[in-house]
């Protein structure tokens, strides 16, 4: 595993001649969480797809580099708002599929260890649909973090859970996940400001920086700076309406 | 209680329907039979109509094996190279357009009038259903398995085989039971062109003779036997392949 690069963004995208979003020059850290954080349609998922290496519907002009040089294709895990289980396979065969996709012998006794630690020891043959929805979005946690790779996409993964299951995943997501180059797209300002080093306000007008709480992530989303930034926030994406 | 399935009860209404307008109506037995008489006259014939049925019986499970391998096999051809697909797709529905029955003069006259005829009308008749299922399983992926699949740098072959085909396995079963509908009506049709052997032949030969009750008996066995496979299919199909939910 290589260390985490940092991604620089630069430019503009617009879907059949319309602009998505005004032209963006945004940074994204070296092994820390950005919060990618907008209103609905505004073309936060466009962005992560864009910088992700994923298809998309229009056409980006500008530039996205990584700090040391080398593509973001082959070093970067996806987890989406949906789990992307496969209801064929077993709990252990699903944490797995990336090797198994390369045509890679997985590394099974890691991928049993790493399920076991993170509560589904039990779960190991059973299919997803015997599952919870917070366990099955654990499931694609531990496929994301046996990728082992320097780079995470997270496209609003917790937003499907319900409030205690999210707290605990977004806790567990910012322990195993840290070190890395992470980029978190999210719609929910409370969700932002317990996981973001940086958090970036994509609206109509372009991104824009909000200044983070200085507590250690996950924060706790109720500290007094915390909720007084999760208001501003949402002052912010309100008057986008 | 006992629960009677509702199929049986819907045959049952049929068969007193069929027997009602027999005694009412009282039309000759060579043109409607009553469906007591068939059953007589059925079971009088039964080493001759169990010989006929295990010919096209023979011809039907055969024709299927083949249509449905060559069915799958095209479609995951078809569906590796989007542009083979968009080329050859329109020619194949275009094919479809020939009535099959035309082409039967033509099969039995190339393979002749034993068995392989037969065998190969069943399995062009069916192979299109399981091709157009199958192939359109694999090329509905859902997009985020397509956005996991390209992040992890899938190899295109192991792709396939631990994703579209997995994925598009419950079209291809809802392919392969239609193929059990429809491969009979394939062998028959060759057996009407053509044949020595078989229920189809049979039923040409008691038409001749104006022997309308074996016709029916015909037709019976034929149904019986086609519904038969057609559950037996569903049963182990619904077993093997994973279902969604």
């Amino acid at each position: 595993m290589s260390t985490a690069p940092a991604i620089t963004i630069c430019g503009h995208h617009a879907v059949a001649g319309r602009a998505l979003f005004a032209p963006v020059a945004l940074r994204i850290g070296a092994g820390e969480w950005t919060c990618l954080l907008g209103p609905s349609g505004i073309g936060k998922t466009t962005l992560m797809r864009l910088v992700a290496g994923l298809a998309c519907a229009g056409r980006f002009v500008g530039e996205i580099a990584t700090s040391d040089g080398k593509p973001v294709s082959g070093r970067a895990s996806f987890m989406a708002q949906t789990d992307l289980l496969l209801p064929w396979l077993s709990v252990l065969e699903n944490a797995v599929l990336g090797a198994r996709l390369r045509g890679e012998a997985p590394d099974l006794p890691r991928a049993r260890a790493l399920l076991c630690r993170i509560g589904l020891g039990a779960h190991l043959q059973a299919r997803p649909r015997a599952l919870s929805g917070g366990m099955r979005q654990r499931v694609a946690l531990a496929r994301t973090l046996l990728e082992d790779r320097p780079i995470a996409f997270l496209d609003e993964p917790f937003s499907a859970l319900d409030a205690q299951t999210r707290a605990a995943m977004q806790e567990l997501a910012a322990e195993s996940l840290a070190g890395k180059t992470v980029l978190l797209v999210t719609h929910d300002p409370a969700e932002a400001v317990r996981l973001g080093h940086q958090i970036v306000v994509l609206t109509a007008a372009g991104a824009h920086l909000y200044p983070v709480p200085p507590a250690r992530t996950p924060r706790d989303a109720f500290a007094p700076d915390c909720v007084a930034a999760q208001a501003g926030l949402m002052a912010i994406l309100r008057g986008q309406r | 209680m006992i629960r009677v399935p509702p199929a049986l009860i819907a045959a049952a209404l049929g068969l007193g329907l069929w027997q009602g307008v027999v005694w009412l109506a009282a039309p000759p037995p060579f043109i409607l039979p009553s469906p007591a008489r068939v059953a007589h006259v059925g079971w009088e014939n039964r080493s001759l109509l169990i010989e006929h049925a295990g010919v096209t019986l023979s011809e039907v499970l055969l024709g299927l094996s083949l249509g449905i391998v060559i069915g799958a096999l095209a479609a995951i051809m078809l569906a590796r190279s989007e542009r083979l697909g968009s080329v050859i797709m329109p020619m194949l529905v275009l094919t479809q357009a020939v009535p099959v029955f035309a082409l039967a003069p033509i099969l039995t006259l190339w393979a002749g009038y034993g068995m392989v005829s037969k065998v190969l009308m069943a399995a062009l008749i069916i192979f299109f259903p399981v091709l157009s299922a199958f192939h359109d399983g694999l090329t509905r992926m859902p997009p985020g398995l397509s956005d996991l699949s390209t992040v992890m740098n899938a190899r295109p072959a192991q792709a396939l085989l631990r994703l579209r085909i997995p994925h598009a396995l419950p079209s291809l079963a809802v392919g392969v039971k239609m193929a059990f509908v429809y491969a009979p009506i394939g062998a028959v049709i060759g057996e009407w062109v053509g044949a020595s052997r078989g229920l189809g032949y049979l039923m040409l030969l008691a038409n001749g003779r104006a022997k309308t009750d074996l016709m029916f008996a015909c037709l019976a066995v034929l149904a019986i036997s086609t519904v038969a496979l057609y559950r037996l299919a569903s049963w182990c199909l619904d077993r093997l392949v994973w279902e969604d939910g």
